[in-house]
């Protein structure tokens, strides 16, 4: 059983509207997996049904080989996007709460709540109320408390927003880390430059429907246009580029270099090799930029969206 | 997973440690004792005020009838000229004249008989002194026809009906007004609980979502716990409030009183001073031994254990009612138009108890009523001083606790499905939607 956690055809209605149709996800276990997809496409509503929260109208979840029940609440932390403490509360009261709620008993609480409060430097907000904490802070004390029971699946709905670049980085090595120690991570986010810096899988809803998913390399390799970044520099510019432009498909390029060049974006034919392409423009002139043009996680979101 | 204990002591302590609850819990007995004062002060001033009531009675009928008393002192102006007498009264600001002009006849007295005064006279003082003048008038009617004072006094009687039950117990009257007073009691009791301390269960389940903590918790515990253990954690925070007050208060009561000096009983109300009347007229002594015996005639035990457990019951009965409220809605401003169909029944109760229950406490319409769950703890608890079958109480109470326990249930639903629907204003046909998710 390689799967931490399985979805298998769930759907979801609320009144005529569908918010889920069919979808099924497979989280690899260690795997961080993105969870994309344009606003009020269905993500939140799959992921409270991980949580218990509403049940599938069709469709089950299973997690960890077994169908979801309530003693599950103890596996999984969630980091909700709409989220809040209790602001009258002090810290450390609240966290001893939370942390007990998710069956933690209140000294194995307080040792590993000391551990994370020294770990970010937060000692001395122990006895602080969460109205008097900063939105940041606040949401560093949220993050805490949704990984101190250890679960093994951790679900973050945009966990950066409100942190400025620091701490943002701090979560995400934090979050590394706890995948490190073997935790499995859904991540649901619509910030693409950290699914690419963070997800190996990733699947993407739009419009009730899941419209694609699996390792995000091999998505990539899937989406990619046999379509290379070149850069060259020639005293006689525009012979070259009617020659290049005679036997390729050419689209200008912008990219940032230390010469005035010619930049050029050239698509391949499915016959043509990278390396014939390299041997003729060496022939032609002085190659300083050559790279294939890898698609981003940004560019097959918006592409996938449009194409449905 | 049972979370229920841990809820209920946040719950609790929270508020507990909350400080406009700590300052409210020692202020209001502050409060109310000062206002008690202050009104027990005032109707002192009032009735230490001395009034010089003159009389210009020119019948000479009423000579001796007007005594003297703490507060009255009565002026005869006999012989003078009425002139000069509303003059004279005018002069020493008196508080009025009694006028009483000559009269051939007694059948056209009561057509000569004026007072005089400075500002319209307060009506207990006109009462006593028509009262007095009647007794006299009657008195001399009597005596004319050929009826001696002597028996004018042997003809009064008074009449009081033993009542006896047809297993030989023995009742008096007093022994329902007692009946009343601790049934009334306990039925207002938790009729002000519930108004008191019903809103603050309310707030108490829309916190999650104003602190938007709700997504959190919810995904941790089931709604059902969260919603028992708000109602049982609120709850046993208001006991503790109403605990205090009553302690504090009472101990406050004591030092006022000591040392000011201020009789806090001394606050007359109207019945009590009917129960001062009966009193002088049946004797004080007897009527303090009557009053123990009735008390004393009451089913105690019943009567405590019944009021734990009706009063516990209902209080949770309403509060989930509140909680379901809170569960619906998302700001405290949206609860307006749920707050009616809450306090209907509630009103209701108290009007079927107060005049239902006291007029026939056995009768159709108060059985019925102290078995609908809504009713039923105000209702039963009035009726229960006259004497309720076990069976019919248990019954009563456990339809309380199951329906009780169904209002959690439909909070619950009502809560879980309310996440989902973040900022929109529920209708009632929504939430009856709702329920079917």
């Amino acid at each position: 059983m390689n799967d931490l956690l399985v979805a298998n055809s769930v759907s979801k209605n609320f009144g005529k509207f569908k918010a889920l149709n069919q979808v099924s996800i497979a989280v690899p276990k260690g795997s961080i997996f993105g969870l994309l997809g344009p606003n009020g496409a269905g993500k939140t509503t799959l992921i409270r049904i991980i949580n218990q929260i509403t049940m599938p109208d069709e469709g089950s979840v299973h997690l960890d080989g077994q169908p979801l029940k309530a003693e599950h609440i103890r596996d999984i932390g969630y980091l909700p996007e709409e989220r809040g403490l209790y602001k009258s509360m002090k810290v450390g009261e609240q966290c001893l709460y939370l942390a007990q709620l998710k069956g933690l008993t209140k000294t194995e609480a307080r040792n590993r709540l000391k551990y994370w409060f020294d770990k970010l430097e937060i000692g001395d907000w122990w006895n602080k109320k969460i109205q008097e904490l900063s939105k940041g802070q606040a949401q560093k004390i949220q993050f805490i408390v949704t990984v101190l029971h250890k679960p093994k699946l951790l679900i973050f709905d945009e966990p950066f927003s409100g942190f400025d670049p620091i701490n943002a980085n701090l979560i995400k090595d934090e979050i590394l880390q706890l995948r490190e120690e073997g935790a499995t991570v859904i991540f649901s986010t619509h910030r693409m430059e950290s699914v690419e810096e963070l997800c190996d899988h990733i699947a993407l809803i739009h419009k009730s429907n899941k419209v694609l998913d699996g390792k995000l390399n091999d998505i990539k390799r899937q989406y990619k246009t046999n379509t290379f970044e070149v850069g060259l520099e020639s005293l006689n510019k525009d012979k070259v580029f009617a020659e290049i432009k005679d036997r390729f498909e050419v689209l200008p390029a912008t990219f940032k270099n230390l010469n005035d060049d010619i930049k050029l974006n050239i698509k391949l034919s499915d016959q043509t090799s990278p390396n014939d392409l390299l041997s003729f423009l060496t022939s032609k002139a002085e190659v300083h930029h050559f790279v294939e043009v890898i698609p981003s996680a940004s560019d097959i979101f918006i592409q996938t969206i449009k194409n449905n | 997973m049972n979370h229920l204990p841990l809820i209920i002591k946040r719950e609790y302590f929270t508020k507990v440690k909350n400080k406009s609850f700590v300052i409210m819990t020692f202020l209001s007995p502050l409060i109310m004792i000062a206002l008690i004062a202050v009104v027990a002060y005032l109707s002192q001033l009032n009735n230490d005020k001395q009034r010089t009531i003159s009389i210009l009675d020119e019948t000479g009928y009423l000579k001796d009838i007007f005594q003297n008393t703490d507060n009255t002192t009565y002026t005869n102006l006999s012989g003078l000229e009425f002139d000069k007498a509303i003059a004279l009264v005018k002069d020493k600001k008196d508080y009025g004249l009694l006028y009483i002009s000559a009269v051939d006849s007694l059948d056209l007295f009561s057509d000569n008989v004026k007072f005089y005064s400075e500002e319209s006279p307060s009506l207990t003082i006109m009462t006593g002194l028509e009262q007095k003048i009647e007794k006299r008038l009657r008195e001399m009617k009597l005596q004319k026809d050929g009826v001696t004072i002597a028996q004018i006094e042997a003809s009064k009687t008074n009449i009081e009906i033993q009542q006896e039950s047809f297993d030989g117990e023995k009742s008096s009257k007093i022994d329902n007004i007692v009946k009343l007073a601790f049934g009334g009691s306990a039925g207002y009791l938790l009729f002000m609980f519930i108004i008191i301390y019903g809103n603050m269960i309310m707030r108490s389940v829309i916190e999650e979502k104003t602190s938007r903590i709700i997504e959190v918790i919810i995904s941790s515990v089931k709604p059902i716990q969260l919603m028992m253990g708000k109602i049982i954690g609120t709850s046993l925070a208001g006991i503790t409030q109403f605990v205090i007050w009553v302690i504090l208060g009472g101990i406050l009561m004591i030092i006022v009183s000591t040392i000011f000096g201020i009789d806090l009983t001394q606050v007359k109300t109207p019945q009590q001073e009917m129960m001062n009347q009966a009193m002088q007229a049946e004797g004080a002594q007897a009527m303090a031994e009557n009053l123990i015996t009735a008390i004393g005639n009451l089913p105690l035990t019943n009567l405590i254990i019944a009021f734990i457990f009706f009063f516990i019951g209902g209080y949770l009965l309403y509060s989930s009612l509140y909680a379901a409220i809170g569960a619906a809605v998302d700001n405290e401003t949206d609860t307006q138009q749920f707050m009616l169909p809450i306090l209907m029944p509630l009103i209701l109760a108290v009007y079927v108890g107060v005049f239902t229950v006291i007029e026939d406490p056995h009768g159709t319409v108060s059985t019925v009523f102290s078995f609908v769950p809504l009713t039923s703890p105000v209702v039963m608890l009035m009726r229960i001083p006259f004497g309720v079958p076990l069976w019919q109480q248990g019954l009563s109470l456990l339809l309380l606790i199951g329906t009780f326990i169904f209002a959690v249930w439909f909070a619950a639903k009502i809560y879980r499905v309310g996440i989902l629907m973040y900022g929109k204003k529920p209708t009632y046909k929504e939430l009856f939607k709702w329920l079917k998710y």
